[in-house]
């Protein structure tokens, strides 16, 4: 490890900028092109079905590869370790689940979204106004985590006011979408998924050099940095059954996610459907395996310290190490790729959720499916500003509310809400619409109150400041036990972080929010001296025990224990579109299953979006 | 002549043979996949010893190849489904096609 430098991140620095106006204006070049191209509702929705099957690969893996797992994972892996790279098994599994059960179906039975497919023999308006619903609950979740995101990444990389970099990115968006539709979508979506996946690969590639390219001589840095146990599995699975939650909701949440599922219907057949899953699934694969080696590469090249010295929760791992092998250079280019990364997942969702607004709730349900075109493009334009808008006002609405919770939430949703009722509708003929629409509500229901009552969000989220003063108390307790303990080196040593400290407060070009967090570190560490010295420690730990007991007394235990509902909101979804199916009795859904069980195997009279 | 009826399709061996390929194909694959990924996730609830063993003389755990390989069996088995609907599914579905009329 060498010796610290002063790290330029979060501050504006003119590289990362005129990286990103570069792809700024590379991507609203393509949306002037595609803006031509899109008049009618088939290349609005669908880009006219005119995407390769690996186009459209690289499409998903940009839809799918957020920066929040790009580095989110690097930073997890960085101080977790092992079970950073448990975590990222987990966002993979879930597409092979997407090719054997839902791609085929999806591509043959569907026009634009997958309530189509739902509705396809099934009574049009409350399947469609339950799917849309479905929808517009997974992509706002997702959205306000993204937005959220966006705005404390930019802040965090860029030193930019957050709410300068939500209007950025809500306003960008709405112009790919508006004027350019699902094909300057999916160029943004292709051109983010090469420079994210480059940009990953000569990072990997630098970080490996330093270790002479052998993976055994990176974990052996790292097992001897950080111990064996950095490279073991450690807490991250102690409940099974909340571990087996979060699986069952990655795994189906991947095949009920609208801006995935919407994606089916650019390509022009079956064949390049199935194409495109295997190639996504190999890019995203891959684009784990790279974030897993980049966190690894940043604990023993940058080390965790400076690390978390720019962020407590690692998130700015991966961009240290660039900065660390590659210097400004690669570090403006890498937050540049981050910011497009948010730009690009960002307008997939908006173009899902005004599909939802336009395709399903207008023209399924309020024009019985009889609008014409040009009446739903318009008012597909209208959405798109609408969920543009709205992106922009969630993102600062949970500007300081803790959003970490939603991207789960989303899958959860996507997974009992939108992936039952899209399976039974395609395998089991006596599935009925009022069996659909319990299936869709309960999945929704179940999903959202069971996560409201979990320790996420029934603590962590609704008693934020007694949680905090909780995790305060008992670290005060801590800090003060360790220090009674050995009162004489505990001096010693804090005598020595304080000199350190003082050294780093002196430091030239420290930015401002890094020497406000650094004051209050140095004066609590001369408190705790003084603590130690005058012999009033015994008395200030038998406080800060009874302040922990009272801390931990005041947080209110969740109704709910565990962290994931999907075990419960999955079978219940199931549960009951299987009861309420079986209760009813839809003599026209049964006599249309022939003709759809036709056309989900072979495909005859697939509506090609680009014959519209 | 007019063109069978989807009830007729739906009584022709052809089609009854390439409807339960496919499902047999499916559901195998599928239950593949889910053993993969929830004997992963049980392994390390149930058997942490087992994964932190190290491999060798190196640092490295058998935990890690094995995370590594769930990911890249994953993406093989998204490869055998596709290897196999390009070169068997797809013939059978374009020789009932060629049949029916369509």
């Amino acid at each position: 490890m060498q010796a610290p430098q002063q790290s330029v991140i979060g501050t504006l620095s003119p590289l990362a900028i005129t990286f990103f106006m570069a792809f700024v204006l590379v991507t609203l070049g393509i949306t002037y092109w595609a803006a031509r191209r899109t008049k009618s509702a088939a290349q609005f929705y669908a880009a006219g079905g005119g995407i390769t099957g690996f186009q459209n690969g690289l499409a998903l893996a940009g839809d799918y590869m957020s920066a929040a797992s790009f580095l989110g994972i690097a930073g997890l892996v960085s101080l977790k370790g092992y079970d950073g790279l448990i975590y990222s098994v987990g966002w993979l599994v879930g597409w092979p689940i997407v090719m054997f059960l839902i791609s085929e179906p999806l591509r043959n039975l569907g026009k634009y979204t997958f309530s189509d497919v739902v509705a396809f023999r099934l009574r049009m308006k409350p399947i469609k106004t339950a799917a849309a619903i479905g929808s517009l609950v997974t992509v706002l979740f997702y959205l306000t985590a993204q937005m959220v995101g966006a705005g404390s990444l930019i802040k965090l990389m860029f030193n930019l006011p957050y709410e300068a970099a939500i209007f950025l990115v809500g306003g960008l968006i709405i112009a790919y979408v508006l004027f350019g539709g699902m094909l300057a979508t999916t160029w943004v979506q292709i051109i983010k998924a090469v420079l994210l996946l480059g940009g990953a690969t000569l990072l990997v590639v630098l970080c490996m050099a330093q270790v002479d390219f052998s993976y055994p001589a990176l974990f052996s840095k790292a097992s001897s940095l950080y111990g064996a146990k950095f490279l073991e599995p450690g807490g991250l699975v102690t409940k099974p059954l909340d571990a087996f939650s979060l699986g069952l909701a990655l795994m189906f949440g991947t095949a009920g996610l609208p801006h995935i599922l919407m994606r089916f219907y650019t390509v022009p057949d079956a064949l390049e459907a199935r194409k495109s899953v295997f190639y996504a699934t190999g890019f995203i694969g891959y684009f784990y395996i790279l974030t897993v080696t980049i966190g690894f590469g940043a604990a023993v090249l940058v080390g965790q310290k400076a690390i978390t010295a720019i962020d407590a929760g690692g998130n700015m791992s991966a961009l240290a190490l660039a900065e660390h092998l590659g210097g400004g250079v690669f570090l403006g280019f890498l937050a540049a790729v981050a910011f497009a990364t948010i730009l690009a997942v960002v307008a997939g969702l908006t173009l899902a959720g005004a599909s939802a607004l336009s395709h399903d709730l207008y023209a399924g349900v309020l024009r019985h499916g009889q609008s014409n075109e040009r009446e739903e493009m318009r008012v597909a334009k209208v959405s798109t500003v609408i969920l543009g808008i709205l992106a922009i006002l969630l993102g600062l609405l949970f500007q300081k509310q803790n959003v970490a919770f939603m991207v789960g939430l989303a899958f959860a949703v996507a997974s009992s809400a939108n992936f039952p009722a899209l399976v039974m509708s395609v395998m089991w003929k006596r599935f009925t619409t009022a069996g659909a629409v319990a299936s869709i509500f309960t999945g929704l229901t179940v999903a959202v109150t069971l996560i409201a009552l979990s320790p996420t969000v029934y603590e962590d989220v609704f008693q934020d400041g007694k949680v905090k003063a909780r995790a305060a108390a008992s670290a005060r307790a801590v800090r003060l036990e360790g220090y009674a303990r050995d009162a004489a080196r505990a001096e010693a040593d804090l005598q020595g972080r304080i000199l350190a400290a003082t050294q780093g407060l002196a430091a030239p070009g420290l930015p401002e929010p890094a020497r406000v967090k650094r004051t209050a570190e140095l004066k609590g560490l001369q408190a705790d001296l003084a603590l130690v010295q005058d012999g009033g420690l015994p008395a200030a730990l038998a406080e800060a025990r009874a302040a922990r007991t009272t801390a931990d007394a005041a947080v209110r235990p969740a109704p709910f224990p565990m962290k994931n509902p999907g075990v419960f909101s999955i079978f219940g979804a199931f549960f009951m579109g299987i009861v309420v199916s079986l209760l009813t009795r839809e003599k026209e859904a049964e006599e249309k299953f022939e003709a759809e069980k036709v056309r989900t195997f072979i495909g005859i009279g697939a509506a090609g979006a680009s014959g519209h | 002549m007019t063109a069978p009826s989807a009830h007729q399709i739906l009584q022709d061996p052809e089609f009854i043979r390439l409807v339960r390929r496919k499902n047999t194909v499916t559901v195998v694959l599928t239950i593949v996949e889910l053993v993969l990924y929830f004997g992963f996730i049980g392994l390390v609830a149930y058997d942490k010893p087992f994964l932190a063993r190290t491999l060798g003389a190196s640092a490295i755990t058998a935990g890690i190849p094995i995370a590594v390989g769930v990911i890249v069996l994953s993406w093989i088995l998204t490869g055998i489904y596709i290897f196999w609907a390009n070169s068997r599914y797809d013939v059978m579905v374009r020789r009932i096609k060629d049949k029916v009329g369509r």
